[in-house]
């Protein structure tokens, strides 16, 4: 399986073991990826701001891997909203489109619907398969408890990322299984992360994710296994500055879903972007 | 710098050619006026700085900590470090290479080239000389090897203007600065070929050498030496006329020979002016006059004095800035090399930019400008205003606010600094450019987006006024008249909205079905920030479901004075759990949008009342 990969704007210099981790397990799990030079921003941060400037940017980056005849491949969930969100504008007619398909052609570009964006966790679920990735896992992670975190652009709205079910989600709480953690039910299962108002409302965005922190460890959660950079980010930081002084274990941490299925693939945890023992438990 | 200074003045005492007192005199105007400009720019690192805490720092204590950085530097580990930059990076250029392998081909032939001829011609007098007591610029090899480094530039010059051709009207831009600097180029080499063309074909030339330096020579001996130059070395002369006997060619090789050879070698070896001395064949007469030739020394020769004096103001100031900054960039990093050095390196960087448009090429929200026209979002374009901006320049409000859009059109990928082949570390530049524009109170509503997510989770001090009062600004700016009527009075101005504002609404592909809102408020219960306040319409303003109706009203001031829009996450929760699948976070999108254009409208209808 070859695809185009789409590098988020956030993992390339704030999160560079969100890459080094996916690129890894993509590798392990035999999916060839391209690096395409030209690709833009996802258009995601310009959606308060500009639509059309938003969804060109997507459209862009689908012409250009349709260009290659490639389905474009994200490790977030922001990109992968957006160009959703682009891919259903092009399968309508609109002035908006039209327009956006001009100055494309401008460039020599076009998208016709050929190739498709997909989610790090869409390949490996849907098109890998629960029971392939199962054969290859070598280390299980038994007692390890997980609140696992979907992110919102993954399941919403679902007549366009065609995901998973909104509200009944189970496609990650399998994969998080494969690797033998368990995947605990928690009330906040769903909710955004708050990365949306960071920066903007730095009091509600915190606040938001103290709420999604505390309702996992209520529910007894040794971790929130998170698949999308900005949630990462987020939790990452706000976890910093909601313990900071205070005890660690009070929060549980955020994990990402490529390392932990990286470690239980096999791979070593300095290709994971890992410190050595960084896993709260299991292994 | 002196030291230079030092070394280009006895060039003007014994710059011999000129024969006049005013050549002399315009060598040494140009070499003031290169040696002030390259004092007036080197001090500019040291005076001039971005950001506030940059600027606590006076001007004695930069200059104090770079003299210890750079002694401190030949006495550690760095000098290895820099040893090796040096000469991978700035004289092998490999980051170029690593990306565009016809821009480092373009700027191999010319900064290799134009180094040696700048040093083996120009300068020949005093380095050349100086290696080999028998320079003649008239002998190989250095005849050979000036046609050889001058049609290298010409290629270079060609590639450069090639580049900027292909490029036209994408991306990256062509400045005026760039035509200036590339036009004396190409007039310098160009002058210098026809020069050296003309003399090839001139008989006058001819003349002058004969009678200067031919002792004891008869006539018949100056006939067939002419007869030699003309059959051999494309003299073109009128008083002799081939095909030639032999034996006078043979007598004409033994002058040539005795007279001639010891300072010059075949003019064939310059093989770029002969070749085009063969061009000028038939003018010949005309262009070897001595007036003509008089003409295009004296074009050469100003050429590359005005090249000299224009360099410290021009992008060719990057030969002293760029490897500095590649040197410095290889062993400073923030937070851990001097807070004083790392201010002047920053200025530094700015003049160490060839705009040479990597960065644009390569930056990934570019594309916002096929939207969004402004051309401050590419980062090639950023620098030259952001070098107005700290040396102080009168930015007008407008100004400010468009350079501020474009310094916060950036999602902080890094992908500038990655392939910046001058090793500029524009990332931080951008950040730091960014907080000295928000002290000037001019709202940007881009911090009401994820691009404000980075600000907000590197902030320091997230209670520092310096943080929040431009979110401040930029929310009261988009709220207009402060809160609306609903908060104050608990009463609603029934005033509608014009027409034309809902068909811009309407006008969306997926914001047209608000009219199919029951008010069942499925959607402010299901979002989490309405979950988050135990009083939520004092915070917000109207919620979800009330803009969902107020939209049926047409109440456009109530709506986009919502502060509900501005703390709307954008999660979906509210249009996923619809019972009637009204988009309301895509409506809540546009409205978003519409307030943001609306705000931007009346800032620039604002700052057209008071110019």
């Amino acid at each position: 399986m070859k695809i185009a990969l789409l590098r988020c704007c956030t993992t390339s210099t704030a999160l560079k073991y969100f890459e080094l981790s996916t690129n890894a397990v993509l590798g392990a799990l035999g999916v060839e990826f391209i690096d395409v030079k030209e690709f833009n921003c996802c258009g995601y941060p310009l959606k308060n701001y500009n639509l059309k400037a938003y969804l060109h940017a997507s459209a862009r980056n689908l012409a250009l891997a349709e260009q290659r005849s490639l389905d474009l491949l994200t490790m977030c969930n922001c990109c992968y909203g957006s160009l959703k969100r682009a891919q259903h504008l092009f399968s309508e007619d609109s002035t908006m489109k039209n327009e956006i398909r001009e100055s494309l052609d401008r460039e020599g570009l076009d998208y016709s619907g050929r190739i498709e964006a997909r989610h790090f966790l869409q390949v490996v679920h849907d098109s890998i398969g629960i029971e392939a990735v199962g054969k290859q896992v070598v280390r299980v992670f038994k007692g390890f408890r997980l609140a696992v975190h979907y992110g919102c652009h993954i399941l919403r709205p679902r007549e366009i990322v065609r995901f998973d079910s909104p509200f009944a989600p189970t496609k990650f709480d399998k994969l998080v299984e494969l690797t033998g953690a368990e995947s605990v039910p928690w009330a906040a299962r769903l909710e955004c992360c708050g990365s949306p108002m960071m920066g903007v409302n730095d009091e509600l965005s915190i606040d938001l994710t103290k709420t999604k922190i505390s309702s996992a460890k209520a529910a007894g959660a040794d971790a929130i296994c998170v698949a999308c950079p900005y949630c990462e980010y987020q939790f990452q930081k706000v976890r910093k500055l909601v313990v900071a002084g205070s005890d660690p274990s009070s929060a549980p941490p955020s994990i990402l879903f490529a390392q932990l299925l990286g470690l239980s693939l096999g791979i070593e945890e300095e290709r994971l972007g890992m410190r050595p023992g960084q896993f709260p438990s299991g292994g | 710098m002196i030291g230079l200074v030092v070394w280009l003045i006895p060039m003007a005492n014994e710059s011999g050619e000129g024969p006049f007192m005013i050549h002399k005199v315009l060598v040494y105007v140009a070499v003031f006026v290169f040696a002030l400009g390259l004092v007036h720019r080197v001090s500019t690192w040291f005076r001039v700085s971005i950001g506030e805490s940059a600027g606590r720092i006076p001007t004695g204590t930069r200059v104090a900590a770079a003299v210890r950085g750079i002694w401190g530097s030949f006495f550690s580990a760095d000098l290895r470090v820099m040893a090796k930059t040096f000469l991978l990076d700035v004289v092998l250029q490999l980051r170029l290479l690593g990306q565009d392998r016809l821009r480092w081909a373009m700027h191999m032939c010319l900064f290799g080239p134009f180094l040696a001829l700048l040093l083996m011609h120009a300068l020949g007098r005093f380095t050349t000389a100086a290696v080999f007591p028998e320079y003649q610029s008239t002998l190989n090899p250095f005849l050979f090897l000036r046609n050889f480094f001058g049609v290298l530039v010409i290629v270079g010059v060609g590639l450069a203007l090639l580049r900027r051709f292909l490029h036209r009207g994408t991306r990256p831009r062509s400045s005026a600065a760039d035509g200036y600097a590339l036009g004396i180029l190409a007039a310098i080499f160009l002058s210098g070929f026809l020069l050296e063309a003309t003399s090839i074909t001139s008989i006058s030339a001819f003349d002058d050498m004969v009678e200067t330096y031919t002792m004891q020579a008869d006539e018949e001996e100056i006939a067939s030496l002419e007869a030699y130059w003309v059959s051999e070395f494309g003299l073109v002369s009128l008083r002799v006329r081939g095909p030639f006997a032999p034996d006078t060619l043979s007598r004409g090789r033994s002058a040539h020979e005795l007279q001639c050879m010891q300072c010059h070698s075949s003019p064939r070896w310059a093989f770029a002016s002969y070749t085009g001395s063969r061009l000028f064949k038939p003018f010949a007469a005309g262009l070897g006059d001595a007036s003509t030739r008089d003409i295009l020394w004296n074009l050469h020769f100003f050429c590359a004095l005005l090249g000299l004096a224009y360099l410290p103001f021009s992008k060719m100031f990057h030969i002293f800035a760029s490897p500095l900054s590649l040197l410095a960039n290889a062993v400073m990093e923030k937070g851990k090399s001097d807070p004083a050095n790392i201010a002047t390196r920053q200025i530094m960087e700015l003049d160490a930019c060839t705009h040479c448009g990597a960065c644009t090429e390569r930056c990934s929200v570019a594309v916002a400008l096929e939207e969004i026209p402004n051309v401050h979002i590419l980062p090639s374009e950023k620098i030259a205003a952001i070098k107005a901006f700290v040396v102080g320049r009168k930015l007008s409000v407008s100004q400010i606010r468009t350079l501020q859009q474009g310094m916060h059109l950036c999602t902080n990928c890094g992908r500038c600094t990655e392939v910046c082949p001058v090793g500029i570390n524009l990332a931080d530049l951008w950040v730091d450019v960014r907080e000295a524009l928000l002290e000037k109170s001019v709202p940007e509503f881009l911090l009401l987006s994820p691009f404000a997510v980075r600000r907000g989770l590197t902030s320091d001090n997230p209670d520092d006024d310096r943080y929040k009062r431009p979110l401040d600004l930029a929310m009261r700016a988009i709220l207009q008249e402060g809160e609306p009527d609903l908060l104050k009075d608990r009463s609603i101005s029934l005033e509608p909205g014009s027409a034309h504002w809902l068909a811009r609404l309407n006008g969306s592909l997926r914001s047209n079905n608000y009219s199919e809102c029951y008010r069942c408020m499925t959607c402010s219960n299901s979002c989490p920030v309405v979950r988050n306040y135990p009083n939520p319409a004092e915070v917000l303003g109207l919620l979800p479901h009330q803009i969902m109706h107020s939209l049926g009203l047409n109440l456009r001031e109530l709506i986009l004075g919502s502060r509900m829009l501005w703390s709307c996450l954008g999660c979906y929760q509210c249009q996923e759990n619809c019972p009637q699948c009204v988009r309301v976070a895509d409506i809540l999108f546009e409205l978003k949008n519409l307030a943001i254009a609306r705000a931007h409208e009346r800032l620039a209808s604002d700052a057209k009342e008071r110019p």
